[in-house]
């Protein structure tokens, strides 16, 4: 039996590597990502409480996460496509157009 | 677990009717010939015109469907007419600033509409997982949307930017809610807000989980630390754009927020209002001294719209330091009568052109009253308004989120925003001086120029009407606004 308190860890992890990619990594699809490790984190954990407190509501709301991961992936994969037609780059600290 | 029945549908019947017509939009608009898209704005329209009926007769009966997913209440309806108010001025206002900006999407109508139903999800939500839900429909439709003028190099880093913060900050919230349904055991509002009631304020899981929602919500509403990504945004995209998401999503966003914080989690009041009495005060200072120095007026006005929702915090504070719920009744006033100033003053900006491109600089307005004299009077009204001097909606509302201030015991807080008031006046104003006082400096055919349409002079009249009926008598208003927040538990 694995205890609760391992999953938790392992998702405040996940988050934590999300959260840093976003902050530090500057191309747009490696921040793409890091934003999904982000949401993943938090289905582990919605997973583990559902089964530890034995309620369905943290599985149902998982699967609607997952969905939504999917399509938002598709939006940002679409943007990051018309951007670089313009620049060919997709460095974040490039776009600096609009800035104060 | 209640039964699903079909009058759980019909309550939802306007959010049905607005997918129905985006749908319709989506598939038409390849379809149709260019001169027969206008057909699509006029649908939208007639859509929002039933819709609005709908909800107006749903504040009456108060209900919890789809489990207690969903729940149509007065409160839920005050944020959809107000939604409902914005966004057929939006789709009004797009009208003619297409047309102006070459711009032939008919899809575009379809993503308003869409945006406007994850917003009617978001403030009628009574589960943390509709809440999401709408919020990820509300942005990703503006994602969308903020990069439409795929010609522009700006409108594209203005979509990027929205995305990865808002795609950032979605991540975040998230994470909160996983964690507070790991405390509470329920994604449910009134679930979560039983079981904060009969436990120990201070487990850590549980404050980590407000810390979380404050910063997801934080983002959203666009408060200074989490403000970043709104000046680039709300310059870059269409102005018709910025105008929705200045309005619109920042209505919703505070709707969602209020339910959130008040119905689940208002057994932590004492916690949360220490952090956003730090992030309101942060946001007053901030927005308003950023505001001081921008030379185009969307930026300056993106600024401002980030002090005004420092000022709708003050009534958030109020409420969390007293737990009355005047300053809830303020904030809801507050942002109504923030959209009409608001919106008219975007408009002006998206219609006045230089050339074939907008004229968004400060120095473009220059004498603005010579050339366009109404325009320059609209300008003028509703930048008096944004400062908040009366007779104007602007002052109301500040009136009365500073008096829920006094009243909960804060009033040095209502002293340090009224100061900041004082200031903001500075840049408003500045833009009035520049339309009266000076000459304009040549009359060549590139000087900026206002383009004037029917669809324009309704939105203009519109938001003049309600800033400046409502600064004189905002009665009606401020009962609807009591009787919504009296239905929050």
């Amino acid at each position: 039996m694995i205890p609760l308190s391992a999953y938790t860890a392992v998702s405040a992890v996940l988050f934590i590597i999300g959260l840093m990619g976003v902050l530090v990594r500057r191309n747009f699809i490696i921040v793409l990502l890091s934003v999904e490790i982000m949401m993943n984190a938090a289905n582990i954990n919605l997973v583990a409480f559902s089964h530890y407190l034995e309620s369905m509501a943290g599985q149902l709301v998982a699967l609607f996460i997952i969905a939504i991961a999917a399509g938002e992936a598709a939006v940002g994969l679409a943007i990051i496509i018309v951007v670089f037609r313009g620049k060919i780059s997709t460095n974040v600290d490039e776009m600096n157009l609009l800035k104060w | 677990m209640m039964p699903f029945s079909s009058a759980d549908l019909f309550l939802i019947l306007p959010e049905l009717l607005i997918i129905t017509a985006a749908c319709i939009v989506f598939v038409l608009d390849p379809v149709l010939r260019t001169s027969d898209k206008d057909g699509l704005v006029w649908l939208s329209l007639g859509t929002l015109a039933v819709c609005m009926g709908l909800t107006a007769s749903q504040i009456q009966a108060p209900a919890t469907i789809f489990s207690g997913l969903v729940v149509i209440d007065a409160y839920g309806a005050f944020w959809k007419l107000l939604l409902y108010f914005v966004t057929g001025l939006t789709i009004l206002l797009s009208h003619s600033y297409l047309k102006e900006e070459r711009l032939y999407f008919g899809e575009y109508y379809g993503f308003v509409l869409l945006s406007l139903v994850g917003m009617m999800v978001m403030v009628s939500s009574s589960d943390l997982l509709t809440l999401y839900l709408g919020t990820e429909l509300m942005s990703l439709s503006l994602y969308v949307m903020a990069g439409l003028k795929r010609s522009e190099p700006r409108s594209l880093e203005a979509s990027a930017k929205y995305f990865v913060l808002g795609a950032f900050s979605s991540g975040i919230l998230l994470y909160g809610i996983s964690l507070l349904y790991g405390a509470t055991g329920s994604t449910r509002l009134p679930e979560i807000a039983a079981a904060i009631s009969s436990r120990n304020l201070d487990d850590p899981l549980l404050l980590f989980a407000t810390i979380l929602l404050t910063v997801g919500f934080g983002f959203k509403l666009a408060v200074v630390p989490f403000h970043m990504w709104t000046p680039d945004v709300y310059q870059g995209a269409p102005t018709s754009v910025t105008a929705f998401m200045a309005v619109a999503a920042k209505a919703a966003s505070f709707g969602a927020f209020l339910r959130v914080f008040i119905e689940g989690l208002g057994g932590l009041k004492a916690n949360w209002s220490a952090m956003f009495l730090i992030l309101c005060l942060a946001t007053l200072i901030l927005g308003n001294i950023l505001a001081l120095v921008q030379i185009n007026v969307k930026r300056m006005l993106a600024y401002s719209s980030i002090a005004h929702a420092g000022y709708a915090l003050v009534g958030v504070v109020a409420t969390g330091h007293m737990g009355n719920s005047s300053g809830i009744a303020s904030v809801l006033l507050y942002l109504s009568l923030y959209a009409f100033m608001t919106f008219g003053a975007f408009a002006i900006v998206a219609m006045l052109r230089k050339g074939g491109i907008e004229g968004d600089n400060i120095e473009d307005f220059t004498g603005l009253a010579k050339r366009h004299p109404v325009a320059a009077l609209l300008m003028l009204i509703f930048m008096v308004s944004l400062a908040g001097i009366p007779p104007t909606a602007g002052f109301i509302g500040k009136l009365y989120v500073f008096m829920s201030a006094v009243e909960a015991g804060l009033p040095w807080l209502a002293a340090v925003a009224l100061i900041f008031a004082v200031i903001s006046a500075y840049y408003y104003l500045r833009l009035v001086m520049v339309m009266y006082m000076r000459e304009p400096s040549d009359l060549s055919s590139t000087s900026p120029r206002m383009v004037m349409s029917p669809s324009l002079s309704i939105v203009l009249a519109c938001a003049v009407a309600g800033v400046v009926i409502f600064g004189i008598y905002p009665n009606p208003l401020v009962n609807f606004a009591i009787q919504a927040v009296s239905a929050l538990k």
